[in-house]
């Protein structure tokens, strides 16, 4: 259980990571702790959109399914039950390959890194190995059943 | 099966993150201090109908660019003592179309809250005035740690409405068009402020109002065809 847990308390912090980022998108807060300065030229850049939706809501809906999702494994009646695992592999592995995407138009397009960015894409990668390991962890108890 | 224990000492720790994010969310959002970022990536919108900060008549046969910084000293130092005299001897007189353009340096911290300070103000037509009250309070704020209230302050005195200038201060909302006006310095030339664009030449500075009544007079004699 303490992978799904963990899930969730990466998940959580990925949700306040993407509200923060899009409230200074949107003008709630006037700057982002960011040494290099680099956060505010990718929030305000036009690729801090995708598909016409702001990048941060992409990314506090995903987080918000996750840590959804990993609640729900936490029950007892889904604890042995691989679907929560399945479910969270297949969000994290799509939200790894755009976090990947994400960094490669910060380092060839824009030019600039984002810290917070960065720390999203760690949790991502994060949340993902995690998902592997319950996948372990719950495959041989399903295999019996 | 995890036991109850460890459980709800998940529970408890969810929640601490919880609050604990979701406080210094909210304290972000209730100390509110605006900040324009440099380098932004400049789109369409931003320079879109937008050609710069214009006085006087539309139709004057002269039209002189400004690139100033607010956080320039020469640049204070010509706006309060020689702009006057321009404003009187040759904008008023039809002679001259002044056009100001930000050329935010990056030795200045403020310069670009300045300008946006300003450009908010233009939203409400009060450009100008604010313009002028953020160079004659030069000296103050520069040497403050952050002087986004000075700037409010000057806003409130020149009879803005505050909520909208907050909301359009901490939008950021023109950072872009800021970094355009900087862009255009630099593509025609300009490596210090305060410079000015007459016709096709970039002038260094101007030594006082009559030289440059003598130079316009100059243009308008070559430009102006004689009826």
């Amino acid at each position: 259980m303490k992978y799904r847990m963990g899930i969730a308390l990466l998940s959580l912090a990925g949700m306040l990571i993407s509200a923060y980022l899009w409230m200074f998108k949107h003008g709630y807060i006037g700057s982002l702790a960011c040494g290099t300065g680099g956060c505010a030229t990718v929030q305000l850049s036009p690729y801090s959109q995708f598909l016409g939706v702001d990048v941060a809501v992409l990314g506090f809906l995903a987080y918000a399914a996750l840590l959804g999702v990993a609640m729900l494994g936490l029950q007892p009646a889904w604890q042995e039950r691989r679907e929560p695992t399945r479910a969270v592999f297949l969000i994290s592995g799509g939200g790894v390959l755009f976090a990947a995407y994400l960094t490669w138009l910060e380092l060839f397009v824009i030019h600039a890194i984002c810290r917070w960015c960065v720390a999203s894409a760690v949790i991502i990668v994060l949340v993902f190995a995690l998902a592997l390991l319950d996948h372990r962890r719950v495959a041989p108890r399903a295999a019996l059943t | 099966m995890a036991g109850t224990s460890s459980l709800n000492r998940f529970y408890l720790i969810l929640l601490v993150l919880a609050v604990g994010g979701g406080g210094l969310l909210y304290w972000q959002v209730r100390r509110g201090v605006p900040s324009i970022p440099a380098n932004v990536t400049v789109t369409a919108a931003d320079t879109a109908g937008f050609q710069g900060y214009f006085l006087g008549n539309a139709d004057a046969p002269v039209v002189i660019t400004e690139y100033a910084d607010y956080q320039c000293p020469g640049c204070q130092t010509f706006d309060m003592v020689q702009f006057p005299d321009i404003v009187r001897q040759l904008i008023e007189t039809g002679q001259v179309r002044w056009r100001y353009r930000d050329f935010p340096l990056n030795m200045h911290p403020f310069a670009r809250l300045a300008a946006h300070s300003a450009a908010c103000a233009d939203d409400q037509d009060r450009y100008w005035p604010l313009h002028a009250l953020i160079y004659q309070g030069q000296a103050n704020w520069s040497v403050e740690s952050e002087p986004s209230g000075t700037f409010r302050g000057y806003a409130e005195k020149v009879g803005i409405d505050l909520k909208a200038y907050d909301a359009c201060m901490m939008s950021a909302k023109y950072a872009g068009r800021i970094q355009a006006s900087y862009d255009e310095g630099v593509r025609v030339g300009v490596n210090g402020t305060p410079t000015f664009l007459i016709g096709d030449r970039l002038y260094g500075g101007l030594s006082n109002s009559d030289a440059l009544k003598r130079l316009v007079d100059s243009l308008t004699a070559v430009t102006v065809p004689t009826p």
